[in-house]
């Protein structure tokens, strides 16, 4: 297997891995605070305004975890930097 | 696939390549300003309001009352700081309607040049409402120990602010172009739509997390409770 073939197979298997994995706390934490306001709104639906507003913040500072992953598994596929280096260094070495 | 608006150049100007990241960007500048501008230009007692003006004063009061419930008594530059982080953020997002604008914030050197400015606006809050000892005092508010923590969380909370808003809008468009390719007629349009509720979503969120930043650190921590204990 040449370098660039290893660092091709492993960009994309730890991106697949870190949106796999990033994905699951956020996704449990979100459904829980859903859960939560609901049961909240449903109690007193006066404060409707104040607990939806509440929760799109929260929803949007748990999802920013997944968000990060998301990031890193992108840079990992489009931006990598060793993908590069690797390529060069494979041109040199034929031209 | 394309991350990054900053790599394509919108045209060249003696020699210095404008990209779409900057030349978008002048675009939303012009549109806020030319139209509050425009509308605000008959702004006397006898000249009765037209719809426009309406509608800005029914934006500036939504932001201004926000900020009012997070933090009472703030000063009026708090919400000039904000409202514009929220409209300017707001506005880049919403033009991601328009065929050929790549949102500006769909770049990172926006969003850090955002969260930046919150950085630094932070501290300078801070020192306006409470004097340079008073705001370094709040490094070591529970105990000294707390000193590097506290240094770290200004930093890291720069760091997500810029990380999540271009997370937010770039994953819109990359998702967007990937189902172009899978299903091409139906499903970039619902997920055109859906990043419209995200953008509009994280253009509140950034300026309300700004607005949280200022008020923790323009809250004079010790005297506020006393004056209220004693009412």
């Amino acid at each position: 297997m040449t370098d660039l073939a290893l660092i091709a197979a492993v960009s994309i298997l730890t991106a697949g891995l870190s949106v796999a994995f990033g994905a699951i706390g956020p996704a449990l934490g979100e459904g829980r605070a859903a859960a939560a306001a609901l049961t909240a709104i449903a109690q007193q639906p006066d404060s409707a305004s104040t607990l939806s507003r509440t929760l799109f913040v929260s929803l949007a500072m748990i999802e920013s975890t997944a968000i990060y992953c998301f990031v890193v598994s992108m840079i990992v596929l489009f931006a990598n930097p060793f993908w590069d280096q690797a390529l060069q260094a494979a041109q040199s070495a034929a031209g | 696939m394309e991350l990054t608006p900053d790599e394509t150049t919108l045209f060249t100007v003696w020699g210095i390549g404008i990209n779409e990241t900057v030349g978008y960007t002048w675009i939303v500048m012009i549109l806020l300003t030319v139209a509050s501008m425009v509308i605000t230009r008959n702004l006397r007692p006898d000249v009765p309001p037209n719809r426009w003006r309406t509608t800005l004063e029914v934006i500036v009061t939504a932001i201004q009352s926000q900020i009012e419930e997070i933090s009472p008594r703030s000063s009026r530059h708090v919400l000039y700081f904000s409202g514009t982080l929220f409209l300017f953020i707001a506005l880049s997002n919403l033009l991601l309607v328009v065929p050929g604008f790549t949102p500006p914030t769909a770049s990172l050197s926006t969003t850090a040049a955002l969260a930046l400015s919150v950085l630094i606006a932070v501290p300078l809050f801070g020192i306006t409402r409470q004097g340079i000892g008073g705001y370094l005092k709040t490094y070591v508010q529970p105990s000294v120990v707390m000193l590097p923590f506290n240094i770290i969380s200004e930093f890291s909370r720069g760091i997500s602010l810029a990380i999540r808003l271009y997370g937010n809008v770039m994953s819109g468009a990359v998702i967007a172009g990937i189902l172009l390719g899978i299903a091409p007629f139906f499903f970039p349009v619902v997920m055109d739509v859906l990043g419209l509720l995200t953008g509009l979503i994280q253009a509140y969120i950034f300026a309300i997390l700004a607005t949280v930043y200022i008020s923790s650190a323009t809250a004079v921590v010790g005297k506020s409770l006393h004056k209220e204990k004693d009412k």
